[in-house]
């Protein structure tokens, strides 16, 4: 499907328009990654320049790796992460696709009921969580941490997703039916394939505030063996801290597992796209 | 293969979830604190002189940045998840903890008698009856400068309120640098290295500050009123966009040789000593006329008390006595230059611009911060409203006799003296 | 995939008996929700309509309710913030939302050469925490720092230069746009996905009958995609009145210069937690936390049960 009707000169345009919004938006990226390489003064008197051979200085990356098991924070934070998504969008494209599919009584209300989630921040819940969590044995455990998750993203999922598994042909899923597939089966192998970019879409929007979080495991799982990337950094984030090599350094390691992630779900995305397509 | 892989992630999950649990024959103790700063000295000096003594217990210092340490402690407390020792906030935030029972009392530990009754006013209910925290330190506010600055300008250290003002003119003329460093952007900048650092002078330290308590002054009187008009015209010495000036932009600029004087606290002395590379000196609060009686707010600022649920209750009384010790001052007071120690043994400090600080003790009057004990226990809090205040005032949104005006009325609205 | 019938939504399916399939495709999400984040919730809710007398809980009706709208402190700063939070709002809707719609709307051109770096570069923003960007932007806004006078020196603005941070005036407009810049990537790649989901044959369609460029986006496409444009619309509407990190991260959590920044989230936080002195007081933070919830719910249920069944949706 080759469609090259576009005209150079819009094409110019619109290229000149997205290059400009890049760099707004990877500006502020760049500068704390360039500047996060340089020693005190360089910061402080030219941020703009690039780190030359006399203000080059990894002193701030030294600072913060030294400070605790980055490697096993990683790994905390992308456990969490991976299976929280996993559960997230299982669960809430099952529910989606009930509320979207089928009509029954008090569906209105379920779908509304699911979308309260998103209305109130469940930091509040905090006290009532923890002595849960307390109760049931899991404080300083990621399983902890897992579930929290998994119950903050399913209201978004849910309301995401179901968007648009009302846009899947319901000639499709009925031809499925009268081939004698069950509605599992229409599900899992019917609908879940045809909304794969809106899951990758999801899977994006809930990971960024898992992997951001600071206070469920400040709270949940604070412990050195559980510990979160984002919870190990921000000992250097403090109101109190003006090492502002380690600041950026810390700042500057924080950014690529979770772009490397995003790159992950946005290839899905993609490869969603595309299967699409072929359908 | 989705689901093998889940299996192994689950499984991780419960085997990192259980490693916190493998060592359990020593007693760990368990510290949470905001000081962040403080990690490398309890990890390197604090916990192993104390471990050398104490076999069998083992102690873990566990920071959390200071912006979320009082709600996630206040959580923890609640559902029974806090360290053994909880590091205390002084007068009201822990006084709350210790009313609600989570701070055990310590009237009967060992190591209390090292403290005089002014040292423990911060953590003592108001009878004056119980004490539930060890003082650990205390700090006090002041002006550190640029040392070479001033000597290349040829500036004496100024004693008085006109001296201080004829310097930063001279200062200002001069160009080079920027007379004060301080901003207004973090609000409490304002309120405690300027409100809370020059007021004493003007309310006569502890005299004008129990007369609040008790009803007798305002904070609309002319002795409170008089430290804002002071700052106001702080305004014209401050750099740039002091309005936008953060806390760390403050600590940079001078540290980097851009300004001359910092309005400060001692707390910085160990950082600031880090990182600049110039001379420094410090100067009290200027006084009003020469040879007046001068102040200075020598607060007590850091406590630690024990969680009243903790599991291993006795180990931590025994590392709270030896966080009560005079060993304990000596190595805290020297690895922390500007955090005094409260105890009664003198501590020996090797720090000049610690020992500088520690030296106003001697010719002036001490007091605390003025809205730290009991005014700011109700809605709207006091501290925070000074915090927003000092900003107003000195970025002129409000002058100084409205700022103390609505000070005063937030205050009237839900505190009522005893009679 | 089906012709471009354009069927509308409500194909009804022959009632069954059982149809215990649907309590299955529920009940995972259902437990996990309910019991993680509901109960917890309504634990919290509940103190709303409790205080402390005398040192004990008691139940005290909608007595906190009348503090909050009745006693002039509180009913000031909860109005501040509500009128805060509404500017907030609107400068999402007003900037962000169009923006992303028109970044989707570029990205989503046919065969456009370095679309995927385009799009990972832009959403970039919203990947990154809030301390990552409160401390950027600090920096970079800061007077001290010096890089925005540099670059409005470049182009002849210096002297437009001010600390909008620190100003009253500014402030929540700076603020505003901070959040604006980290979350234009949502509009964005919510818009995308749907304006891919617009099948081949639609759009073909219209270039036969001689509809391109500008005029078919906004006949043909903008139409389709209005659902993913309410939906957009909703969920701005809920982050912003649930916003907090970003001003708690760039203003601190009394949100200054003198309350020009306090919105919902900043006045729930300072109250239910407590701040520096201030100690925390559940009751009357729950009692703003129920109001918050009631002024999301209405929007919410507004675009429930009004606008999402009016809008027309296409299957494809």
């Amino acid at each position: 499907m080759s469609k090259a009707r576009i005209s150079p000169v819009r094409s110019g345009f619109v290229h000149l328009a997205l290059v400009a919004y890049t760099i707004i938006a990877l500006f502020p990226v760049v500068l704390t990654i360039v500047n996060s390489f340089k020693d005190k003064n360089a910061i402080f008197r030219s941020p703009l320049t690039l780190p030359t051979g006399s203000s080059f200085s990894t002193v701030g990356y030294e600072t913060v790796l030294k400070q605790g098991d980055f490697i096993s924070y990683f790994q905390n934070s992308l456990i969490v992460t991976v299976v929280s998504i996993f559960f997230a969008l299982l669960f809430g494209a099952m529910a989606a696709f009930a509320l979207s599919e089928y009509r029954f009584r008090g569906n209105t209300l379920m779908g509304l009921y699911l979308a309260i989630g998103i209305m109130i921040p469940i930091r509040l819940g905090t006290v009532a969580i923890l002595q849960g969590m307390v109760a049931a044995g899991l404080v300083n455990t990621l399983t902890a941490l897992i579930l929290v998750y998994t119950a903050q993203g399913l209201p978004l999922a849910i309301f995401i997703l179901s968007e648009f598994m009302r846009t899947v042909s319901d000639d499709l899923k009925n031809a499925g039916r009268i081939d004698g597939l069950s509605e599992y089966a229409i599900f899992f192998r019917l609908v879940l394939p045809l909304v794969r970019p809106a899951m990758a879409t999801v899977a994006v929007f809930t990971m960024i505030p898992i992997w951001n979080d600071l206070w469920f495991p400040l709270i949940l799982a604070p412990g050195e063996a559980t510990k979160t990337v984002t919870l190990g950094s921000q000992v250097f984030i403090g109101q109190f801290v003006t090492n502002w090599n380690a600041v950026l350094a810390a700042l500057s390691l924080a950014i690529f597992p979770v772009l490397i992630l995003y790159v992950i779900f946005s290839r899905q995305l993609i490869r969603g796209i595309t299967a699409g397509a072929v359908k | 293969m989705t689901r093998t892989t889940l299996k192994g992630l689950l499984l991780a999950t419960s085997i990192l979830g259980s490693a916190g649990l493998a060592h359990a024959e020593d007693v760990t103790l368990t510290i949470d604190s905001w000081r962040n700063d403080d990690l490398s000295i309890w990890q390197e000096k604090l916990i192993p002189a104390f471990e050398a003594k104490n076999p069998g217990i083992k102690v873990k210092f566990a920071p959390t940045a200071p912006t979320e340490y009082d709600a996630a402690t206040d959580a923890k407390l609640a559902a029974g998840t806090a360290g053994d020792l909880i590091t205390c906030r002084p007068f009201d935030k822990s006084l709350a903890l210790y009313t609600r029972g989570d701070l055990a009392g310590l009237n009967d530990l060992s190591g209390m008698e090292n403290f005089s009754d002014v040292a423990k006013a911060a953590w003592t209910t108001d009878d004056g009856k119980t004490a539930f925290c060890v003082p650990m330190a205390s700090v006090i506010h002041g002006f550190i400068y640029n040392k070479d600055a001033f000597d290349k300008l040829g500036i004496a250290i100024p004693a008085t309120e006109a001296d201080f003002f004829a310097a930063l003119d001279k200062i200002k003329a001069d160009g080079t640098y920027i007379p004060l460093a301080m901003g207004t952007k973090d609000l409490w900048e304002a309120a405690t290295m300027g409100y809370q650092n020059i007021g004493p002078t003007y309310w006569k330290g502890e005299e004008g500050r129990a007369a609040l308590i008790k009803g007798e002054q305002k904070l609309t009187d002319a002795a409170w009123v008089e430290p804002y008009k002071v700052l106001a015209k702080w305004k014209d010495y401050l750099g740039d966009g002091f309005e936008a000036q953060t806390y760390p932009d403050s600590q940079n600029l001078f540290t980097l040789g851009r300004a001359a004087i910092y309005p400060a606290g001692s707390w910085e002395i160990g950082l600031f000593n880090s990182q600049a590379d110039f001379k420094m000196g410090a100067f009290p609060p200027p006084v009003k006329n020469a040879g007046d009686t001068c102040y200075i707010s020598d607060h007590n600022d850091i406590g630690v008390g024990l969680n009243a649920k903790s599991a291993h209750a006795e180990e931590a009384k025994k590392l709270l006595s030896w966080i009560a010790s005079p060993e304990f001052a000596e190595i805290y007071a020297n690895a922390l230059p500007g955090f005094f120690s409260l105890n009664s043994t003198p501590v020996k400090m090797a720090d000049p611009l610690a020992q500088e600080f520690v030296s106003w003790r001697e010719k002036c009057k001490p007091t605390i911060r003025s809205t730290y004990q009991i005014l700011s226990r109700g809605t709207p809090n006091l501290e925070n409203e000074t915090w927003v205040e000092s900003a107003n005032v000195i970025n002129g949104t409000d002058t100084p006799e409205a700022a103390a005006e609505k000070l005063q009325k937030g205050l009237d609205s839900w505190y009522k003296p005893a009679k | 995939m089906s012709s471009a019938t354009l069927s509308e939504d409500g194909t009804t399916i022959a009632p069954r008996a059982r149809r215990w399939h649907i309590a299955v495709f529920l009940l995972p999400a259902f437990i996990v929700y309910t019991a993680v984040m509901i109960l917890p919730l309504i634990e919290t809710l509940r103190l709303s309509l409790f205080n402390t007398v005398d040192g004990h809980s008691t139940f005290v009706g909608f007595s906190n309710f009348g503090v909050l709208f009745g006693d002039a402190r509180w009913a000031h700063d909860f109005w501040n913030a509500l009128k805060n939070n509404t500017i907030f709002f609107a400068i999402h809707m007003l900037i962000q939302n169009p923006l992303g719609i028109a970044l989707a709307a570029m990205l989503s051109i046919p065969n456009l050469r370095l679309a995927p770096f385009y799009r990972t570069a832009i959403f970039l923003p919203t990947l990154l925490s809030f301390v990552i960007v409160g401390f950027i932007w600090k920096l970079i806004l800061s007077p001290i720092w010096g890089i925005t006078p540099f670059f409005m020196d470049l182009v002849g603005l210096k002297s437009f230069f001010s600390p909008w941070l620190g100003k009253p005036g500014s402030a929540l407009i700076a603020v505003s746009l901070i959040s604006v810049w980290q979350n234009v990537g949502i509009p964005m790649m919510l818009i995308y996905a749907a304006l891919l989901n617009i099948p081949d044959e639609v759009i073909e369609a219209a270039e036969c009958d001689g509809i391109t460029g500008w005029s078919q986006f906004w006949k043909i496409k903008l139409p389709l995609i209005l659902p993913a444009i309410g939906m957009v619309s909703i969920l701005t509407f809920v982050g912003n009145f649930n916003a907090f990190d970003l001003v708690y991260t760039v203003q601190g959590a009394l949100a200054g210069p003198d309350g020009a920044t306090d919105i919902l989230g900043t006045l729930l936080y300072r109250t239910f937690f407590g701040f520096q002195l201030q100690l925390g007081d559940r009751s009357m933070g729950a009692t703003i936390a129920t109001v918050m919830f009631l002024i999301i719910l209405a929007g919410v249920s507004l675009y429930l049960f009004i606008i999402q069944r009016r809008i027309r949706r296409y299957q494809f």
